[in-house]
């Protein structure tokens, strides 16, 4: 009787069966939770479905055309833009300097590690909620410390001038995105082989021109990556904007994400708050081609 | 061209002694090499050296000058590392200028230097590719150019064969050792395979523990072994090691020869060598067993093909050694002692 039944099959000996079968929570959780919302949000696009109208007419491209005229919308556009570049932009620079900060020795090293990441563990919208109680416009902690110093004699109202708004939130964005772009770039740096940078000792490169010909454009295909994590965090991210100015003031601050949910989900206008949902989606696949490529073709060379 | 020397030079990682006070010195534009098993701190002397470690106490001269304290580039070395190390990103041009660039040199000067460095290496058709597009031997070839065109007085090797399949090495040696005695630069080279320490070295410093064992020519450190170590280190398969009253002897395989080969007017030492396994290798035959009197000791001997005497297994057999081909070391401190009498 053993042997038989040690010859016995089981479906689970079938690796198709099996891949199915292991595969199956991811997929079922990719459909549900992004998937479904997608198509669900194309569909919406194309009808003048709302809140008080939850009927699916097709309507074409009307909706994109109305959302296009809206001047609130061409804002938000050229906002979301701005802050993803220039956000960005400090992002390379600030963690690159505190990646190579970060891999040399010193004391207390696991402490300033454990800090530099804290920024990147918190939720974001608590943290976007100390950052509004630190820009408030009576109790600021930054306008405190300003005014003891005898640099201002009124407060800045930080969230309350488009500029200073601005400021601010590319500010927090930057704040929230640098940990994990010095964490990748960390990475990298530890990936350079000792022996280069023992021949660059050897050859007697200065330390900036270490960086600038030798370490960097070996990091360039992973601050890549770095760069296409920041700008689909910045693009797609509406909590900080939200919780700071909802847009405002006066839609200075007004990004994609928060007019789409503005729109759609305050003002009900459910399939216009998709077509502006959906306008990043082009974008954001576009990036994130552009960046991909570039990233493999340094790796080629 | 420049004598490099160390004094008492040591080198400690927290409790681990890597390099205990080596004393070495160079002649002008010698092809020293650094042999010894791994860890026994031959790289990190060579480190040293080339300044890419700060020794824990000692000398290092170069040309007569102490270097401590300096950093690579105030010392006028260049060094070939294992992986070669050439930046992935640069095209050879720019991977050779790369140091002359460092040292702010005008771009006209710099080109001529390029081009005379891969004309010194036959690479001037490979200026214009990237590393990644080159084979192994093109590599090394890059790195030399590299490290040679900075014109140094001391050429540092850090196992820059290693990397290279068992062919292209035997090539690439060659190709080494040809530069080396055209430029005659002072090199130092390391490595743990003997059979190029053997073949390339001019003098040999063999290394264990960090400490120098031996220093000297390929011939002294194989036929007259300063201590057991390097007597059984050198030599493949190595020499053989026996106890006697108060003292070891030993003897190298290809020496321990059946009775009636060897020439007879030499004053040769008889054995009763018992054989257990025969390997037969193509050019050479290796018969493992042990001498009566020392059974619990292996011995191997080495015979070459044109010995076509039939060898049976497990049987006694008549073999012997030239007395003078004896070797004799102190039983305790394993170091070179004179010649002592063998009891029977």
């Amino acid at each position: 009787m053993t042997t038989t039944a040690g010859r016995k099959r089981y479906l689970s000996d079938n690796p198709r069966y099996l891949a199915a079968l292991f595969m199956s929570p991811a997929v079922i959780y990719i459909i549900a939770l992004v998937g479904f919302p997608f198509v669900l949000a194309i569909v919406y696009a194309f009808t003048d479905i709302s809140t008080g109208n939850p009927e699916l007419d097709f309507v074409g491209w009307e909706t994109f055309r109305r959302v296009l005229a809206d001047p609130v919308f061409r804002e938000a556009l050229w906002n979301t833009f701005l802050f993803a570049v220039i956000a960005n932009v400090l992002v390379v620079v600030l963690a690159t300097a505190l990646a190579e900060v970060l891999t040399k020795d010193f004391k207390g090293k696991w402490l300033v590690r454990f800090l530099v990441l804290l920024p990147w563990v918190a939720p974001v919208s608590l943290a976007a909620i100390t950052w509004l109680w630190t820009l408030d416009s009576i109790f600021s902690p930054i306008d405190w410390v300003l005014r003891e110093l005898g640099l201002i004699t009124e407060n800045v109202y930080w969230l309350g001038r488009p500029a200073s708004a601005m400021a601010s939130v590319i500010a927090v964005h930057t704040w929230r995105i640098v940990p994990l772009a010095a964490v990748i770039v960390m990475a990298g740096l530890i990936a350079i082989p000792s022996e280069i940078n023992d021949a660059v000792a050897v050859d007697g490169a200065s330390s900036w021109r270490k960086r600038f010909q030798v370490t960097i454009p070996l990091l360039a295909p992973i601050i890549a990556v770095a760069v296409l994590f920041g700008v689909i965090l910045t693009i797609s991210d509406m909590s900080v904007v939200y919780v700071l100015t909802r847009g405002g003031p006066t839609n200075a601050t007004q990004v994609l994400s928060t007019w789409a949910f503005i729109k759609g989900i305050e003002g009900g206008a459910l399939g216009q708050g998709a077509a502006v949902a959906l306008f990043l989606l082009p974008v954001l696949i576009g990036i994130t081609a552009v960046v991909l490529r570039l990233a493999r073709r340094r790796e080629v060379l | 061209m420049a004598v490099v020397e160390v004094r008492g030079l040591s080198k400690h990682f927290g409790d681990v002694v890597a390099v205990d006070g080596v004393d070495i010195r160079s002649e002008e534009g010698e092809f020293l090499v650094l042999l010894g098993p791994s860890g026994c701190g031959k790289t990190t002397l060579l480190r040293m050296i080339a300044g890419l470690e700060q020794p824990t106490a000692g000398e290092i001269l170069l040309g007569g000058e102490d270097v401590v304290g300096l950093p690579p580039r105030a010392r006028r070395i260049a060094m070939v590392f294992q992986s070669y190390a050439l930046y992935p990103h640069m095209t050879v041009a720019n991977n050779i200028a790369f140091p002359l660039k460092a040292q702010g040199m005008d771009s006209e000067l710099r080109s001529a230097k390029v081009q005379w460095a891969a004309e010194l290496f036959g690479i001037e058709r490979l200026l214009q590719r990237r590393p990644r597009q080159l084979s192994g031997g093109e590599r090394q070839r890059v790195a030399l150019a590299r490290a040679l065109v900075r014109e140094p007085t001391v050429f540092l090797l850090d196992e820059p064969l290693s990397n290279l399949d068992a062919k292209l090495r035997a090539a690439a040696r060659d190709d080494l050792m040809e530069f080396q005695r055209r430029i005659g630069i002072t090199t130092i080279y390391v490595t743990h395979d003997q059979v190029e320490a053997m073949g390339m070295g001019d003098r040999i410093a063999v290394m264990d523990h960090g400490k120098v064992r031996q220093l000297g020519t390929p011939e002294e450190v194989y036929h007259h072994p300063a201590d057991v170590f390097v007597a059984q280190f050198l030599g493949s398969p190595p020499m053989n090691l026996l106890e006697s009253a108060n003292h070891l002897f030993g003897f190298r395989p290809e020496q321990f020869l059946p009775e009636g080969i060897a020439k007879d007017e030499t004053d040769r030492v008889p054995f009763t060598f018992h054989v257990n396994r025969i390997e037969y290798l193509g050019s050479e035959r290796y018969l493992y067993g042990h001498i009566r009197g020392h059974d619990k000791t292996k011995i191997i001997a080495m015979l070459p093909v044109t010995v076509t005497l039939p060898i049976a297994i497990d049987e006694d057999h008549k073999f012997s050694v030239a007395r003078d081909q004896l070797r004799f070391f102190d039983r305790d401190e394993g170091h070179k002692i004179p010649p002592q009498a063998l009891d029977a």
